[in-house]
């Protein structure tokens, strides 16, 4: 990165969070600071819910993911527009009936306060584990690619987050996402346009795709059964269903993103233009890698792609054998490139026989290849254990960086930053307001009514959890697939929330009592399996069908134990 | 004479899309085109498989 760049990106930044900060400054009402201004409109809801959702993951570990196994990880969110018709018809319209501020106070008064506690707590602890790993998987990305220090890294966007983010609340929270997701959406498709540009003299679009799509890398859609693979329409459907239930039914961080608003048809209509978006973004986010792959065919590509990481240890004793490995690599490279150059000839002259043959050795030049990447993987883990041997992550950046003209690189780590900081935003103001309002004034009621204090107590709470956020970053240690770790922690608490959030919409006759120890046990058995699944072998499957699990399991477990329970305690619910 | 502020009761009833009188056929149509979504993305992977 250069000056230019560095301007790009401190303008946009700061000046995003400093507009944010500044217009939002006199938020002093507890409506305004917790859901928003009440003239909000749906657009704008839309892109909040969009922006909390798409964190920076989503820009660096997304094509990454469609660079090494391709775009089938879009079934991961084919639940996401059914779940969110749902909760437009559903969860919606009793939340803003009843006026609450969070999900949990809901619960409090569909059951009792322990429940709500319960509900509040999980979402707490889960989230506030996610918010640690959001803060720290960009940062640990742009600091090794760009040489910035990692603490420094976190600490300053975690500070920049904290200071809009307290000062103006869920209004500043929105008000930031709207022009952050002008950044990001501007930004990626510049980089799509630019890869397109960069892809070889009449191959174009439609070649590369080919390419990718013989390569197995255009596979979006798998019908199979097969409990085993991780992601597959049904697992889309039906775990995805229930973990974007969850996630956008009674996750605060998403919840107080709509909730607010003008009207309910505000919050509607934002949630419903997630719906349709949502696929389609994801999509083109994939393709992206994919295409990423499909370029790098033509390129000098590296063996590892974290090069920090590769050249940390390819000096010293283990010098031979990594240079070995590079020249390896590229001549492996060279002769797959040749192929790949003579399936496309042999194609464009319609010879199905010769271009069966050609796709063939095509498709064993690139095993080669893979086989030699494997190598260095191991060869780093050799060398040193705890070296990070998963690169995809490393992919798209590494692109911008090594492809982009200046400004634009500039531009590319603002969207970085940016989806960091508005993801960020949003769940830092909903661990504030979660422990605002079903905590702290579950245990000082009579400061309930004093609106100028508990909008102080909103703002101490938010910047408290900000603080743990980038304390967390710091000192503990992350799995190297932060996208899916963030997912697992997820599935492992949403599918027992939804269960009692579903028992609360639906089953009128259970109340708070059973729910409360169905929802102990039902995580208890979450917690079991997850912990056992490598020493039990049957119950080592998709982490997305722990929603399905831990949801059902809390609401059966509600109506056995409601069923057994004194008559004093069987009461039917008018909410 | 002032015209009576609107409602938003009533205002939450009808979406307020053109083309639409119904919240059930604005989710119709969400998810009629969840489906078409689902059906090109298999048509895009057969294409360039």
């Amino acid at each position: 990165m250069n000056s230019f760049d560095w301007i790009v990106l401190l303008v946009t930044m700061v000046g995003i969070a400093a507009y944010g900060a500044w217009h939002t400054r006199h938020t002093d009402h507890l409506d305004t600071y917790l859901k928003g201004s009440n003239a909000t409109r749906w657009g704008t809801i839309g892109i909040s819910v969009m922006a909390t959702q798409a964190s920076a993951i989503t820009f660096l570990s997304i094509p990454g993911q469609g660079f090494e196994s391709g775009i089938g990880f879009v079934q991961n969110y084919f639940g996401l527009p059914l779940a969110l018709i749902i909760v437009c018809a559903f969860f919606l319209p009793i939340y803003r009936k009843l006026g609450v501020y969070t999900a949990y106070e809901f619960l409090g008064q569909r059951f009792d306060a322990k429940t709500r506690l319960l509900g509040a707590g999980l979402f707490l602890l889960q989230r506030g584990l996610a918010a640690g790993v959001t803060i720290y998987a960009p940062a640990i990305i742009l600091a090794t690619v760009l040489g910035w220090r990692l603490d420094l890294t976190i600490i300053a966007t975690g500070l920049l987050v904290i200071i809009y983010t307290v000062t103006g609340g869920s209004a500043a929270v929105s008000l930031t996402q709207k022009w952050q997701m002008g950044i990001i959406f501007g930004g990626m498709v510049i980089a799509f346009a630019v890869l397109l540009m960069k892809l070889p003299a009449g191959l174009g679009f439609s070649g590369a795709a080919h390419i990718a799509g013989a390569m197995g890398k255009l596979q979006a859609v798998d019908f199979s059964f097969a409990p085993d693979k991780r992601y597959t329409l049904w697992t889309g459907l039906i775990g995805g269903l229930f973990l974007s239930l969850s996630y956008f039914g009674t996750d605060q961080s998403q919840v107080q993103r709509y909730i607010g608003g003008a009207a309910l048809r505000e919050g509607r209509l934002g949630l419903m233009f997630n719906a349709l978006l949502k696929i389609p973004m994801q999509f083109s986010i994939l393709l992206l890698g994919a295409l990423l792959f499909v370029f790098y065919q033509f390129q000098p590509a590296p063996v590892f792609y974290n090069r920090v990481e590769w050249q940390q240890h390819a000096t010293g004793a283990n010098a031979a054998t990594f240079h070995g490995l590079e020249e390896k690599k590229a001549a492996l490279h060279a002769v797959k490139q040749e192929k790949i150059r003579i399936w496309l000839d042999v194609r464009s002259r319609g010879d199905t026989v010769a271009e069966t043959a050609a796709r063939a050795a095509m498709l064993q030049a690139e095993t080669a290849t893979e086989a030699v990447r494997n190598e260095a993987k191991a060869a780093l883990a050799a060398a040193d254990p705890l070296a990070k041997t998963k690169d995809s992550d490393y992919v798209f950046i590494g692109f911008v960086l090594d492809y982009l003209p200046h400004g634009l690189i500039g531009l590319l780590v603002a969207v970085m930053i940016a989806a960091a900081l508005g993801s960020k935003a949003g769940e830092l103001n909903a661990l504030g307001t979660t422990t605002t309002i079903d905590l702290w004034r579950q245990f000082r009621p009579l400061a309930a009514h004093d609106e100028a204090r508990n909008v102080r107590a909103a703002k101490w709470f938010t910047a408290f959890w900000g603080i743990v956020a980038i304390a967390f970053a710091l000192f503990a240690g992350f799995s190297e697939n932060l996208i899916e770790a963030i997912n697992i922690i997820g599935s492992i608490f949403y599918g027992v929330v939804l269960g009692i959030f579903l028992v609360a919409f639906f089953l009128k006759r259970v109340g708070g009592t059973a729910v409360f120890w169905a929802a102990i046990i039902a995580q208890t058995i979450i917690f079991a399996i997850y912990l056992l699944r490598h020493r039990f072998p049957n119950l080592d499957f998709s982490y997305l069908w722990y929603n399905l699990i831990g949801c059902t399991a809390c609401v059966v477990m509600s109506l056995m134990i409601q069923a057994v329970l004194p008559r004093a305690e069987n009461r039917v619910s008018n909410l | 004479m002032k015209a009576p502020p609107p409602d938003p009761a009533a205002d939450d009833k009808f979406p307020g899309v053109p083309g639409f009188c119904t919240w059930r056929g604005v989710y119709f149509f969400v998810f009629a085109f969840f489906v078409l979504v689902v059906v090109l993305l298999a048509l895009f992977s057969r294409w360039f498989a």
